[in-house]
């Protein structure tokens, strides 16, 4: 690990471990790279992306930068992949894809654009004349950081002002964007008991799970008649979709499922996201 | 292990976050598609780096992940703004703008 860290000895086994590592990650991180373009759903992305992310540390690490390597699982898989899955989160977790093609032709343009962009890159790359790595410095070991640091407060000290200003611009921005203006003034306790006087429906809505055979948050209270009443499920349950429609209980199949154990995962109303 | 595989490894990266820009539809995976080209940037600077035996690729890799920062702090607050109002994340409903 200590060679795999900092610079390599050079000793015969260590390039080998370090192509093995190298041939590893590559392909994982292509693999879930692909995975991430191609699953519908953005959880699943997410996650993806955090193979990647994680993969590509690995790989500093081994190229001599470890402080980049830290920054990058704490920074980007630590913060901001935590970020996109709680906007992921508030928007609705079941936010998929739509498979139909909106504009015709468009993948396919999109894959031919690809191929062109990435032909004329490996050109590019196979014109440059890049040479094998300079021999391993302190720099790229143990003194990292220092040599990072000095980089950072001396010859790029400039542009990290800007930075600054940068992330503060940012956040004040992020902050305006999120703040909702109260257009209408807050209803009074007054105001709330006539509007529910006026609505007819005096009485508190059914709690959930009321004479039906479970009593879960989703599953619907059974009215008098034996109907499900839509009105006893929190609308954010339905919504989502976590349970399927609200109204729909099969009793016959809640009972097989009550009798092997009371496993709700699989029970087909639960299905209705996939 | 020579700088370029792994500047090949970062082309095919970055052409794979492209591809996903082009063809996805849901904004919060398109900024995730830039994400992932982002990161393949900052590998190439890596490994020009670790060529060049000095800090400076390293150096900027670490600004390339500021201005990430900043970019997905801002992005994901307009996603929220335009889902508040449009009660949908696909990049095909903001199209107030469009002629």
């Amino acid at each position: 690990m200590r060679g795999v860290l900092a610079a390599a000895p050079g000793t015969n086994a260590d390039v080998i471990a370090r192509e093995c590592i190298f041939w590893i990650l590559a392909v994982a991180s292509v693999g879930a790279a692909l995975a991430m373009i191609l699953v519908r759903r953005a959880v699943h992305c997410a996650l993806m992306l955090a193979v990647v992310m994680l993969c590509l540390a690995t790989m500093y690490a081994m190229q001599g930068a470890p402080f980049l390597a830290f920054v990058q699982i704490i920074v980007y898989t630590g913060a901001v992949l935590m970020l996109f899955l709680f906007v992921l989160m508030l928007i609705g977790i079941s936010s998929s894809d739509s498979i139909v093609e909106t504009i015709k032709g468009q993948r396919m343009a999109a894959g031919l654009v690809a191929i062109g962009f990435f032909v004329i890159l490996i050109l590019g790359i196979g014109h440059a004349a890049i040479g094998p790595a300079a021999k391993p410095t302190a720099a790229q070991g143990a003194d990292n950081l220092t040599g990072i640091a000095t980089l950072i407060f001396t010859t790029y000290v400039f542009p990290f002002e800007v930075t600054g200003a940068l992330l503060i611009t940012a956040a004040l921005g992020a902050m305006v964007l999120a703040h909702r203006e109260r257009i209408s003034p807050k209803p009074s306790q007054r105001e709330l008991a006539a509007r529910r006087v006026a609505s007819g429906h005096l009485a508190p809505d059914p709690s959930p799970g009321v004479y039906a055979l479970h009593d879960s948050a989703d599953r619907p209270a059974l009215l008098p008649d034996g109907s499900p009443s839509d009105l006893s499920v929190s609308t954010a349950l339905s919504q989502r979709s976590v349970t399927g429609q609200p109204g729909f209980v099969p009793p016959e199949e809640t009972i097989e499922i009550e009798a092997d154990g009371g496993a709700r995962e699989i029970e087909p109303s639960g299905r209705a996201d996939s | 292990m020579s700088p370029v595989d792994y500047v090949a490894l970062s082309v095919i990266l970055f052409v794979i976050g492209a591809v996903g820009v082009l063809v996805r539809r849901n904004a919060i995976v398109v900024f995730m598609c830039i994400e992932l080209m982002l990161n393949a940037c900052n590998l190439a600077f890596v490994a020009f780096s670790s060529m060049h035996g000095n800090l400076d690729g390293q150096v900027i890799a670490f600004f390339v992940m500021v201005v990430a920062a900043a970019e997905v702090v801002v992005g994901l607050a307009i996603l929220m703004a335009i889902y508040r109002a449009r009660r949908s994340a696909s990049v095909d409903d903001a199209n107030l703008l469009k002629w």
